[in-house]
């Protein structure tokens, strides 16, 4: 039997515990072949996510369930290209948008912006499922919602024109985040009190990682209607609006095995 | 407003103003286009590094890029400078700078004494007009040492922040990617966590359990969970375990004004973490970070080129005596810098500027998947920062940090950077990887579990 040129490392056991790459073995002290050449292959698979395109008939199909006017608009980024080095473009919406939106009668409570971002995937994957949970909760606390806007090559402010030109006194984006190795479908949810052009990230608050393997829809929700409740009674939304949410009793953290 | 010229063979070029001069000498990169104030080619951009090259360094004290009545970092730039030990480089110019800096003669102690009389704009110029091969040699002739439980920027040694992050803060999952990178022998820098969740729960949660790990282990070295200065203020006024203060920083009042910080809120967080007195070795209670392009992505950046204002976030983070200050190089993205060469020249500038204004300069030596980079542009920056005598760097299971999405170095590629270049962990964490029996005594990774974890990781399964 030859002996082999790869140490393994003893914790295998705890792979079960996270999706981090860890107890990779180890060749000398450098990554084995096997792990290196994995990673090379999720590298080339997140790329492929990045340039994925919005399918809109698809999201649009999902998202009827909800019962609500639904419109779509388009970023000042004519492509990919376009979108991945203007991210001033991808804030601003094109001419043909702004001129399309019109504010319902007295504005809205919240309006609900679904933004593809750096992947449609998260989107695909995520915002009809959430929105189906969230919606009603929304609806039960009394707000009114704008029309779901989903909107193609856009960044995280493109929310704050589309909720000024909607006369909402809070904005909800649901943008897909740059894909990571592991994870090409993560979901960040943005929550903007006033929104407006000019708007920057210290007046918004964040979820993010919201997906299958991420955190769970319910989690996600429960954030939110937090932030949106103290944001309701505070005026407010950003660094001055702390997330006290506690986690979901029903969802209990395992123990940490180093110090239990 | 004086304004600055050059005349090549008869073409003479002209620039407007100081921050259009410096903009035009800067090395190509995305951000400056997307900005409008990049130069048009490589012609003009030589044509404002020579013009660059002959401005005296006293010009920086009387010409601003940001005017001194807009903003805070211009007033703390201009009032905290020190004449008097700006006074061996005063008569220079920021050509016969660069000249000075490579001279022989010129010696880590020299410059460490120099350091409170350059401003980050003398600086930014400087590295203007540096090929890559001069940031590396002068930045490796600065030591810069601080300490809380530990000794970090000796020379011959190279830290890492050990990076457990989880996709939902799980304790028991942080714990495993923990665990890994000690036994990698990472973590010496830092353990530091970024939360998913920006909570208080969460990170009352966090910190209490690095505590427990840091005294059940007696691990020399101190951890952070990286939430905003006014989180950790708060998390202290409720008497939670916080070793080490966070905040991202950077160059301009207004892009501050976007992080929801200013110089006085950064004193108030640092005057809290000392108000603990968690230190056993040193009073560097703060960790800092900053990244090129984080004043043009709050529209704040006024016109200056993206690798100044890098600079000028450094002074506001020598107000904060900090243990680590940490460019997160190519977290922006591709509209800031666009490939793997512009993450490289941008990551050695930020090290050479920050290690001259006498910072504990680390590297995120990282890159998004919707850049132009992959793991071989990360080897190749490892690999110069590495002998440029960088104080720490990132170390995260496989590369893959699943919560952030990005790609930054593993446990590994410290190991690799340590083993190709005779770097060794700080000297406290080292003598600690050894009596655990991590590390042999030649600092080789032991076959063998160590007894000390042993127990708990059997206990895991």
């Amino acid at each position: 039997m030859t002996r082999s040129d790869v140490t393994p490392t003893p914790w295998t056991a705890l792979r079960g515990l996270t999706p981090a790459r860890i107890a990779l073995g180890r060749a000398g002290s450098s990554l084995p072949t096997a792990p290196h050449l994995e990673f090379q292959l999720a590298h080339a698979r997140a790329r492929k996510a990045v340039h994925l395109g919005l399918d809109l008939p698809a999201l649009q199909a999902d998202l009827a369930g909800l019962e609500l006017p639904m419109q779509t608009v388009a970023s000042a980024a004519t492509d990919r290209a376009m979108y991945l080095q203007r991210p001033d473009l991808g804030r601003q919406l094109d001419r043909a948008s702004r001129d399309a939106i019109a504010a319902p009668e007295g504005g809205c409570d919240l309006a609900i912006v679904i933004a593809d971002g750096l992947s449609a995937l998260a989107i695909q994957s995520n915002a009809a499922s959430f929105l189906s949970l969230v919606v009603p909760m929304l609806r039960q606390m009394g707000l009114t919602l704008g029309p779901p806007t989903i909107a193609t090559q856009a960044r995280v402010a493109i929310g704050d024109e589309i909720g000024a030109s909607l006369r909402a006194r809070m904005v909800l984006v649901l943008i897909g985040e740059r894909p990571g190795l592991s994870s090409p479908d993560s979901m960040g949810l943005y929550l903007t009190h006033d929104p407006k052009p000019g708007r920057t990230d210290e007046a918004r608050n964040c979820i993010s990682n919201v997906r299958a393997a991420g955190l769970s829809y319910p989690e996600a929700a429960q954030k939110l209607i937090f932030l949106i409740t103290q944001a309701r009674k505070l005026g407010l939304t950003g660094i001055h609006l702390k997330d006290e949410a506690e986690p979901l009793a029903a969802i209990e953290p395992r123990r940490n095995f180093l110090i239990e | 407003m004086p304004s600055y010229s050059h005349t090549i063979g008869g073409q003479t070029w002209r620039f407007d103003t100081l921050a259009q001069l410096m903009a035009k000498a800067t090395p190509e990169r995305s951000g400056d286009h997307l900005a409008g104030i990049a130069a048009i080619d490589a012609e003009e951009r030589a044509a404002a590094q020579l013009a660059l090259a002959d401005l005296p360094l006293a010009a920086f004290l009387h010409d601003a890029v940001v005017p001194y009545e807009d903003d805070e970092v211009t007033r703390l730039i201009i009032d905290t400078h020190d004449a008097r030990a700006f006074a061996p480089v005063a008569h220079l110019t920021v050509g016969g700078f660069r000249d000075w800096l490579l001279s022989d003669a010129t010696d880590g102690a020299a410059l460490e004494a120099l350091a409170p009389g350059l401003t980050p704009e003398m600086v930014a110029a400087t590295s203007k007009i540096c090929r890559n091969q001069d940031l590396i040699l002068i930045a490796r002739k600065v030591r810069v040492t601080t300490r809380f439980r530990n000794t970090l920027g000796l020379p011959g040694r190279l830290s890492t922040r050990l990076q457990p992050n989880h996709p939902t803060d799980d304790p028991a999952g942080i714990a495993a990617s923990i665990l890994d990178g000690l036994m990698f022998g990472n973590g010496d820098a830092i353990i530091g966590i970024n939360p998913a969740s920006d909570s208080l729960p969460a990170a009352t949660r966090l910190l209490h359990m690095l505590d427990e790990v840091i005294a059940r282990y007696d691990i020399p070295t101190q951890s952070c969970v990286l939430t905003h200065v006014t989180n950790s203020i708060e998390l202290i006024r409720r008497d939670v375990p916080v070793d080490i203060v966070f905040q991202s920083v950077a160059g301009t009042q207004a892009a501050n004004s976007s992080f929801g910080i200013d110089l006085a809120l950064l004193a108030e967080g640092r005057a809290a973490a000392l108000s603990q007195g968690r230190g056993t070795l040193g009073d560097n209670v703060m960790y800092l970070e900053t990244g090129q392009g984080s004043a043009l992505s709050a529209n704040a950046h006024h016109g200056v080129d993206q690798q100044t204002l890098e600079a000028r976030a450094y002074a506001v983070a020598r107000t904060c005596k900090p243990l680590l200050v940490n460019s997160v190089v190519g977290f922006i993205g591709p509209e800031y810098l666009y490939d793997g060469r512009q993450i490289i020249r941008a990551g050695l500038e930020d090290h050479f500027c920050g290690k001259l204004l006498g910072l504990p300069m680390g590297c995120d030596i990282c890159y998004t998947n919707h850049a132009e980079a992959d793991q071989d542009d990360m080897d190749n920056l490892l690999t110069l920062l590495g002998v440029a005598g960088i104080t720490f760097i990132m170390g995260i299971p496989g590369s893959d940090d699943v919560m952030l999405n990005y790609q930054t170095t593993s446990f590994h590629d410290a190991l690799y950077a340590r083993k190709v270049l005779g770097l060794r962990p700080a000297p406290e964490f080292e003598a600690w990887l050894q009596q655990h029996g991590i590390f042999d005594a030649q600092g080789r990774m032991a076959d063998e579990l160590p007894s000390m974890f042993r127990q708990a990781i059997t206990g895991a399964a």
